[in-house]
């Protein structure tokens, strides 16, 4: 994922004309193809060549020549060749600068379809990366470390069933339009998580993914500029990702919220996403998204751990809690009932979780235990559970910072 | 040619304190060290890949049942003497610079900023077959 000065350009042209040629020929699978073979020429070619007058044009143009080609390849398709040819004179591209009122909606529906419940969240994310965010199957390969041709069955399985499903080219009805948005929202903060939350040693390509669902959710925003929990999302990414250069030390191990450096903070970052969730949540309804952003830009606005404004996080958490309870809210409503009430009381708060069955066996329950045992004193008990955590998280660089944790109440550092 | 190289971890073979009594300093040089080896790996054209093992507590063993159904074995396993703790595989000129690499991942620094001399198995990856002319 190299990013060229092209690499926008053709990014943002990329569902539009999947989306176009989806129309023409009806037939995703095929236009998404062809479109990918294109963006690949264009990555090649337009550094050398130049960037062609009409990109928009060169990119149907190319990638029509691949369908017509494809078409042709197969003798059962010969009818649909037949209509091809009776609408080449419709194949002329608009100039580049012609607004197009459908490549608004297609980039919309591409990425609904690509978002399809009817997918596994992995190829949804892997789909919605290669149609909607004009990355390379090569590129989405390395993000997410599998080999090429595995990622490249992943892509080509969910444009299978897409089109065994019979699922139509169009937005969704307006009854299960909130629904489908949700499921593109939740899409995107996966693919933003991804790149955010992985450390050591595959960081540089990771960063890459958290920044190409900024990208996704800020043209998502551009095109539902009224819808506050797409810009509840765009804002919690922003006001995440602005902490993310204070996010690891020297040797790469994770720093905690409250250990961070906050000179290090992406101020830009931040203003733009507390503009946006202030902006977003008067208006309503208001969304899980909206109430995380929220919660991000208390942090984010606070001069020091000890200065943030526990009182209202908690409040916040209280209300994430009644919109999308689960295990996760309650863990985190529990540091903030600490933050608020002192450890005790956050220690009750897990006791209550401890039956969970969502957290037995994991790890979170223990580093959260371990947190809030060390803030009341009780090193030799912290240690215990940070040890705990550190035996059973999957990650790398959290099983170091929970052992460092451990280390650093044991070991006399 | 292709070289796996197995980081196994043996309790009973370590003559040093599991790695949560360590200092703060002494992990940080670990864990910088092993960033270290493999991004000179990595610049040296010879990584191919390296992957650190969840902890044997999250373990399960599995075996085919009667019907071919999935047979559970949950952890822990508290007994757990020795565990693959991770591997790299390297594509290297020979099986010398295999063993070279192997040593120096060895040499990862531990209490004191000793070298830990972990033992690190080095097993050839298998091949495509051998041309006719070979």
């Amino acid at each position: 994922m190299s990013p060229t000065a092209h690499d926008g350009l053709l990014r943002t042209l990329a569902p539009q004309v999947v989306g176009l040629l989806t129309r023409r020929w009806g037939d995703f699978d095929a236009a998404e193809d062809a479109v990918q073979e294109a963006l690949i020429a264009a990555f090649a070619q337009w550094p050398e060549q130049g960037v062609p007058d009409n990109p928009r044009g060169w990119l149907i143009q190319v990638a029509s020549r691949r369908m017509t080609e494809q078409v042709r390849g197969e003798q059962a398709r010969r009818r649909r060749e037949d209509r091809v040819a009776r609408e080449d004179d419709r194949r002329t591209a608009p100039p580049a600068d012609a607004e197009d009122p459908a490549a608004r909606d297609d980039t919309l529906t591409l990425l609904f379809l690509c978002c399809h419940p009817a997918l596994t969240r992995a190829s949804a994310v892997a789909l919605t990366l290669r149609s909607v965010g004009g990355l390379t199957t090569g590129e989405i390969a390395r993000a997410f470390l599998v080999p090429e041709t595995t990622m490249g069955q992943r892509i080509s399985r969910a444009k299978q069933r897409i089109t065994s499903s019979g699922l139509p080219f169009a937005l969704p009805e307006p009854g299960e339009r909130a629904a489908r948005l949700t499921e593109v929202l939740d899409v995107l903060y996966l693919v933003f998580n991804e790149g955010y939350a992985t450390g050591a040693g595959t960081e540089l390509q990771r960063v890459e993914l958290a920044r190409e669902a900024i990208r996704l959710a800020r043209e998502l925003h551009r095109l539902l500029p009224e819808d506050s929990e797409v810009a509840g999302l765009l804002a919690l990414m922003l006001l995440t990702d602005a902490r993310s250069a204070a996010r690891t030390g020297p040797d790469g191990e994770l720093v905690p919220l409250a250990e961070q450096d906050r000179g290090r903070w992406d101020a830009a970052r931040i203003a733009e996403g507390i503009a946006l969730v202030t902006a977003a949540l008067p208006r309503g309804p208001v969304g899980p998204y909206q109430v995380q952003a929220a919660i991000a830009a208390v942090h984010d606005e606070a001069p020091s751990a000890e200065e943030t404004d526990w009182p209202q996080i908690l409040a916040l958490y209280g209300v994430l809690g009644r919109l999308s309870a689960g295990p996760l809210v309650a863990l985190n409503r529990a540091v903030a009932l600490a933050m608020v009430h002192g450890p005790d009381a956050g220690l009750a708060a897990l006791d209550a979780l401890a039956g969970d069955p969502r957290l037995a066996g994991g790890h979170r329950l223990a580093a959260v235990r371990a947190h809030l045992l060390e803030r009341a004193g009780q090193c030799e008990a912290a240690a215990v559970q940070y040890r705990t955590a550190a035996a059973r998280t999957a990650s790398l660089p959290e099983r170091h910072y929970l052992a460092l944790r451990a280390a650093r109440l044991t070991g006399g550092g | 040619m292709k070289y796996m190289l197995l980081m196994q971890f043996s309790q009973a073979g370590a003559d040093f304190p599991s790695i949560t009594d360590w200092t703060p300093e002494e992990i940080r040089a670990h864990i910088g060290f092993m960033r270290e080896t493999n991004a000179k790996l990595a610049a040296a054209g010879e990584l191919v890949d390296a992957q650190g093992l969840a902890m044997p507590d999250t373990a399960r063993i599995v075996r085919s049942g009667p019907a071919g159904e999935p047979l559970v074995t949950e952890g822990p396993f508290a007994e757990t003497k020795e565990f693959l703790a991770g591997w790299w595989i390297v594509d290297v000129e020979s099986a010398e610079r295999a063993v070279a690499i192997a040593a120096g991942c060895s040499a990862a620094p531990g209490p004191g900023g000793a070298p830990l001399n972990m033992p690190i198995e080095v097993r050839e990856v298998m091949s495509a077959p051998p041309t006719e002319e070979a």
